[in-house]
């Protein structure tokens, strides 16, 4: 009788937690070779006086400048005709539709260096750009590095958003847009007071993504003459052959604006969360993931 | 106030609607019934244009729904002339299609604000009162997904009101209740009824109808089969159809 009501008692029992060796063990190769890397790079061919001295010279900064610019810019063409060719091609017009396809079809479909090239050597098929016998502009003139880079760049990214933008407006509920019909709402006041708003908690994550990855392609321009960051530091490093410092120098500063970056797309997920609980408004910030 | 004559609607090769006939007097309030895939809601979605009807036609106020008479040609309205004739009518939703992203004041005042260009004051001002009417005062800064279906129900109700609509449409607006929340939604359903509102109500909810209903049309197979006073409908159906789904139902 003792014996068994000794074999239900629980008060003298205790909960060990369960050991993770496989973990331990992973995590001390990780940081012995993250330790082999360090001392390469620290005892390397490498002055870490020169990336102190260049972190912070007037070229690079203006290249960070440019780099930034750039970013916004080309960004804010991207989600423009993103969001443009998204709603055409939902349009029940044939026309529209077509258009869009065809847009997302090309320049999906042809490398984004090849773009850059030919908006920056456009003055090849077009001399001139206008109005013909009102204003007439020479192509040379008006393509500069940063025009070019602008059109690539964004034009570019419009397509991979219009495809963003799409699947967003696909995920709202299609009661929603019969609900706002039914209040008298147009087709267009439809999409941008209810639908698009939705849109915006499936579409704000990978865009997010895609601002991120905007910052490093803007070193492809480098190619065409526009002075961001990366091609600053190249222009550095031919003269004075310090080729890994003014590398690191540039690597830091890419990596210093996508953390920045991060931080701002965890508070518009959250701002944009609204209305769908709490939970998906508490994921941590997706932090330095982004792949190209 | 409505009007129906021979409407007809085909999705692919299914005929939904064969013919539908119907004619109801302002402050009037419809019942249809009917077994599921009879075309109640779709017939009710054509008032409103969200189906446009492929033969016959729907007269609302005086005024031909969903197209232009020029002669003997019927052109279709375009998107702006919609939205302004679906402001005759407000409909009430069987999954209540509150706007997500608003609080139960602001979808209220959407329509009023953005479509009819009323003051965000004013507006505020009525919704309030709406939500008040419906005891829902206190939840007007609430999302849609922090209230029980029976009260997104109640303001999507009174979202449709706020439009100041001639005729309101429900359309199974109970079906999708828990059942210990589907009175306090007739309730409200109930005391618009009395204010004098015509409303034609697509419901499974027999009772509601027989005690709320002017005229109870039964539907089977996308015609009207049988329309009469509810005790005469509910009570001696004439029609071996109707006598059929009311002997289903009650059972």
């Amino acid at each position: 009788m003792s014996e068994a009501s000794n074999e239900f008692s629980t008060a003298h029992l205790r909960h060990v937690q369960r050991r993770y060796y496989g973990r331990w063990l992973a995590a001390t190769l990780i940081l012995a070779a993250f330790a082999f890397v360090v001392h390469a790079f620290a005892t390397g061919q490498i002055a870490w006086k020169v990336v102190g001295q260049f972190f912070t010279a007037k070229a690079i900064l203006i290249g960070l400048e440019n780099t930034i610019i750039m970013t916004i810019c080309a960004m804010a063409l991207g989600i423009v005709l993103g969001v443009l060719f998204a709603v055409m091609y939902m349009s029940p017009n044939p026309v529209l539709k077509n258009v869009a396809r065809f847009y997302v079809w090309f320049f999906r479909g042809t490398p984004l260096l090849l773009q850059l090239l030919l908006w920056f050597n456009l003055a090849l098929i077009f001399p001139v750009i206008g109005i013909p016998g009102v204003l007439e502009v020479r192509t040379v003139d008006l393509i500069t590095p940063f025009v070019a880079t602008l059109l690539g760049l964004g034009i570019n990214q419009g397509a991979y958003t219009a495809e963003v933008v799409r699947s967003g407006i696909l995920s709202v509920d299609k009661g929603q847009t019969e609900a706002a019909k039914s209040i008298g709402m147009t087709r267009l006041v439809t999409l941008r007071r209810i639908v698009l708003p939705q849109a915006m908690r499936v579409i704000i994550p990978p865009v997010g993504n895609e601002v991120i990855s905007m910052v490093k392609l803007t070193s492809v321009a480098s190619v065409i003459q526009y002075s961001e960051i990366l091609r600053n530091a190249q222009t550095i490093y031919y003269a004075n052959a310090r080729v890994m410092e003014l590398l690191i120098v540039a690597a830091i500063w890419y990596l210093a604006v996508v953390t920045v970056l991060s931080f701002g797309q965890y508070f518009l997920e959250r701002r944009f969360a609204r209305g769908h609980g709490d939970r998906q408004a508490r994921v941590a910030p997706t932090a330095v993931e982004a792949g190209a | 106030m409505v009007v129906a004559v021979d409407v007809h609607k085909h999705f692919g090769n299914f005929a939904a609607l064969k013919g539908v006939a119907l004619e109801m007097a302002e402050g009037e309030v419809l019942c249809i019934i009917g077994p599921s895939g009879s075309g109640k809601s779709t017939f009710l979605r054509c008032i409103n244009q969200l189906e446009r009807v492929d033969r016959g036609a729907i007269w609302v106020n005086g005024e031909l729904i969903g197209f232009r008479r020029e002669g003997d040609a019927l052109h279709e309205l375009s998107d702006v002339e919609l939205a302004r004739q679906r402001l005759l009518c407000g409909m009430v939703f069987q999954r209540f299609n509150l706007f997500h992203h608003q609080t139960a004041l602001q979808n209220i005042i959407e329509g009023p604000v953005t479509v009819q260009r009323r003051s965000r004051a004013e507006a505020e001002e009525e919704a309030m009162t709406l939500l008040a009417r419906v005891g829902l005062a206190d939840k007007c800064n609430a999302y849609p997904i922090e209230l029980s279906g029976g009260q997104q129900q109640r303001v999507a109700i009174m979202r449709a009101l706020a439009m100041h609509p001639k005729l309101m449409l429900f359309d199974e607006p109970t079906s999708a209740l828990d059942p210990e929340l589907v009175s306090e939604v007739l309730n409200v359903m109930r005391d618009l009824a009395s204010s004098g509102m015509t409303m034609i109500v697509v419901t499974h909810e027999l009772g509601f109808a027989r005690e709320v209903a002017h005229r109870v049309a039964f539907m089977d197979e996308g015609r009207v089969v049988e329309s009469g006073a509810p005790n005469e409908v509910l009570g001696t159906p004439q029609h071996p159809r109707t006598r059929e789904f009311i002997a289903a139902v009650l059972s």
